[in-house]
């Protein structure tokens, strides 16, 4: 079994250059990606060995380069878009929503609309505005979308391969304060399909929900959990549409108490609509109300204090604490 | 009037042949027309508009959710669709009815769009529906799709070899209101970049609903996309052979791999936007006078009798009309509504297991009421 350690950047750029040699349909396009590999690295190198008409460096427009994707699509190309952060996709957002997404039920089944876009996301990082932000709620609540997150190097080499090759579009967010940390990737083969997810670690008081970058924290915070005798689960829901709730609702009826955790603002959210889902179907399962540790509903703020709107690791015991006392 | 004279122009208003200053590099393509094809022409163009007329009398008798007429701009639309070759691919906007007709699909496909019965309509990979793309409402974002689709038309190698067969080039269809999109800016980026086989095709029908054009853009349109570093001709939209010519000729240089090209045709909307407009609020009536006194059919009725077209030919022209149309009454109440399964069933093209659940939902309690599905 050949498994290499890996940064999850690397490992994205590992499996595109997988599928770009499996599939010559396949084809990159965004802002930077080319000469420079794009802002983060992740597509370095690409362009010099697949070349100019294979990882395109496109004018600076994000519709443009989504409503161009559908385009070439059409044509039989398979195009993963890169959005250079995530607060830059919104010149994009008409295009995703109102035609990438739906122009597969448009066609009653005659089209595909197989575009991977990806955007890195979320915050941890020190940066200035509309580059730490969590849109992901935006997306998934649009039919039509796949959206997806991994949270380790394993799962982003693989992920990204099986995203491009699904024939429906999907909307790849990448934790980026994850891009640099080394992880096991093994290069034979995947552990799990695109849409499943992923028991991370098990446990038996209560149950942690969260995607991401959140995933790291939420380990983090069981393993402190753990010294003081608690034993939490944590869930890596790896994808947020659609959201594979059996591993969630199994873990639920174990341990009757649920945390779901996530960057993003809470009210909307993924978080919101888990809560909801399991309050449905797992009633008589929970022993305390969902708790749901998330950003706050206030703009994210400038990096100084990015801390205070950040759910951490405490904010995650806190409200474990909570779920255990009711 | 403020409206500039048309840079092209074959047919005077009264339907004189009088090709105007500038037009000398389109005459060929003029002159190479058969008589066949003069009465092609006219047959699309009276045809499509008595179409326009059955589908708005079938939406005032309520059998259509809403009816965008192409009431004037019938020359702009057959000029160009008749200039495209069989392998060239057409992106639509919504009112481009002729177009899809000449391209091979069943208007039905447009009919059943606004009826309500479906929001596709017909395949656009389906041979016999020749390469004609959905419409597409979100205004100037098909602008996008078509210069992506001639990016890959590029890559593929399928322009500049020399062959008109498979030499490949790509015309989207949009209006004035869309010009002040950024959609239809960006695509003219995006296709000055790769040098994209695209024709932008503007039907400057002088109004996006009530807003004149006069308000889009403080220059005449065509002049736009020079600042891009696109070509651009400005044609009498209303003149079927100025439309044709100039079409042929930007068609071809984008299959010679010339890069993309934009043109402008001058035309008007004669009557609503759609059924649910009301132009009486905002058109006046000596614009209008005198956009009906260049009717683009009347005018090359003229040329044809000019040229001692039969009046057997028009009495037959007048007659598929009233047949096509009355066959499209006919087939449009026959429509069936549609079922649970258009609701779901292809919002992915994977199976998605949210939607699984939520058709056999659905299903279920529609069958607890006992009636048949």
């Amino acid at each position: 079994m050949a498994v290499e350690e890996l940064p999850l950047a690397k490992a994205i750029n590992a499996g595109l250059r997988k599928a770009m040699t499996d599939n010559d349909k396949v084809l990159l396009m965004g802002e930077d990606i080319g000469t420079l590999g794009g802002v983060f690295r992740v597509t370095e190198g690409i362009k010099a060995e697949f070349g100019d008409k294979r990882v395109l460096d496109t004018p600076l427009a994000e519709s443009g380069i989504v409503g161009t994707a559908i385009g070439l699509a059409l044509r039989g190309y398979r195009p993963v878009c890169e959005i250079q952060f995530d607060g830059f996709v919104y010149p994009a957002f008409n295009q995703i929503t109102t035609q990438l997404a739906k122009l597969t039920n448009r066609g009653r089944g005659t089209l595909r609309m197989p575009v991977v876009i990806r955007i890195p996301y979320g915050a941890h990082i020190g940066a200035i505005e509309h580059h730490m932000e969590s849109p992901e709620a935006y997306f998934a609540h649009t039919a039509g979308l796949r959206v997806v997150s991994p949270s380790t190097p394993n799962d982003a080499y693989w992920m990204i391969q099986e995203s491009i090759e699904s024939n429906d579009p999907v909307i790849f967010f990448e934790p980026k304060s994850r891009y640099w940390p080394k992880g096991p990737v093994d290069l034979d083969a995947s552990a799990s399909p695109l849409h499943a997810s992923r028991v991370a670690r098990t446990g038996t008081d209560a149950t942690l929900v969260g995607h991401g970058a959140m995933v790291t924290m939420m380990l983090q915070a069981a393993e402190l959990a753990a010294t003081e005798g608690v034993s939490l689960e944590v869930i890596d829901l790896r994808s947020i549409s659609p959201i594979d709730y059996a591993p969630i609702l199994d873990s639920v009826t174990k341990t009757g108490r649920l945390v779901v955790c996530q960057e993003a603002s809470g009210f909307v959210s993924v978080g919101s609509e888990i809560a909801a889902t399991v309050a449905e179907k797992a009633f008589y399962s929970l022993q305390a109300p969902v708790i749901r540790v998330s950003g706050f509903d206030v703009p994210m703020p400038a990096p100084r204090i990015e801390s205070l709107f950040l759910p951490d690791v405490d904010r995650i015991l806190e409200a474990v604490d909570r779920s255990l006392a009711f | 009037m403020t409206t500039p004279p048309p840079a092209v122009q074959f047919l005077a208003t009264d339907g004189s042949f009088a090709p105007s200053a500038g037009s000398d590099e389109y005459l060929p393509y003029v002159e190479a027309l058969s008589d066949e094809q003069h009465e092609q022409f006219y047959r699309d163009m009276a045809v499509i508009r008595r179409f326009d007329t059955e589908c708005t009398n079938l939406q005032r008798q309520g059998q259509m959710a809403l009816w965008p007429p192409s009431h004037g701009q019938e020359a702009a639309q057959v000029g160009s669709a008749r200039a495209t070759r069989a392998q060239d691919h057409i992106f639509p906007s919504y009112r481009e009815h002729v177009v899809g007709k000449i391209r091979g699909i069943d208007l039905m496909g447009i009919v059943e769009l606004m009826r309500g019965t479906t929001l596709g309509g017909w395949d656009v990979n389906d041979p016999k529906n020749g390469n004609f793309h959905g419409y597409t409402l979100v205004l100037g974002t098909q602008t996008l799709h078509a210069t992506g689709y001639g990016m890959g038309i590029n890559f593929d190698g399928a322009v500049g070899t020399g062959n008109p067969d498979t030499d490949t080039a790509v015309i989207v269809y949009f209006g004035d209101g869309s010009t002040s999109e950024g959609d239809v800016n960006e695509a003219m980026v995006f296709a000055a970049s790769y040098q994209t086989p695209t024709v932008f095709f503007l039907q400057n029908n002088q109004w996006a609903i009530s807003v004149p054009v006069a308000t889009q853009s403080r220059v005449p349109l065509y002049l736009r996309p020079r600042g891009f570093g696109i070509p651009s001709v400005q044609v009498d939209g209303n003149d079927v052979l100025a439309s044709y010519a100039v079409s042929a000729k930007h068609l071809d240089d984008a299959r010679n791999g010339l890069g993309p090209s934009y043109i402008e045709a001058q035309t008007y909307r004669i009557g609503a936007h759609t059924t649910s407009d009301d132009p009486t609020r905002y058109q006046n009536d000596e614009q209008l006078a005198y956009w009906v006194a260049r009717d683009p059919i009347l005018r090359f009725e003229a040329f044809l009798k000019n040229k001692g077209a039969s009046e057997a030919f028009f009495a037959d022209v007048e007659q598929e009309a009233a047949d096509f149309a009355a066959d499209i009454r006919h087939r449009t109440l026959e429509l069936p509504n549609p079922t649970i399964d258009n609701l779901f069933d292809h919002v992915y093209s994977e199976p998605h297991p949210l939607v699984t659940e939520q058709k056999a939902w659905l299903a279920n309690y529609e069958a607890s009421f006992g009636g048949d599905k």
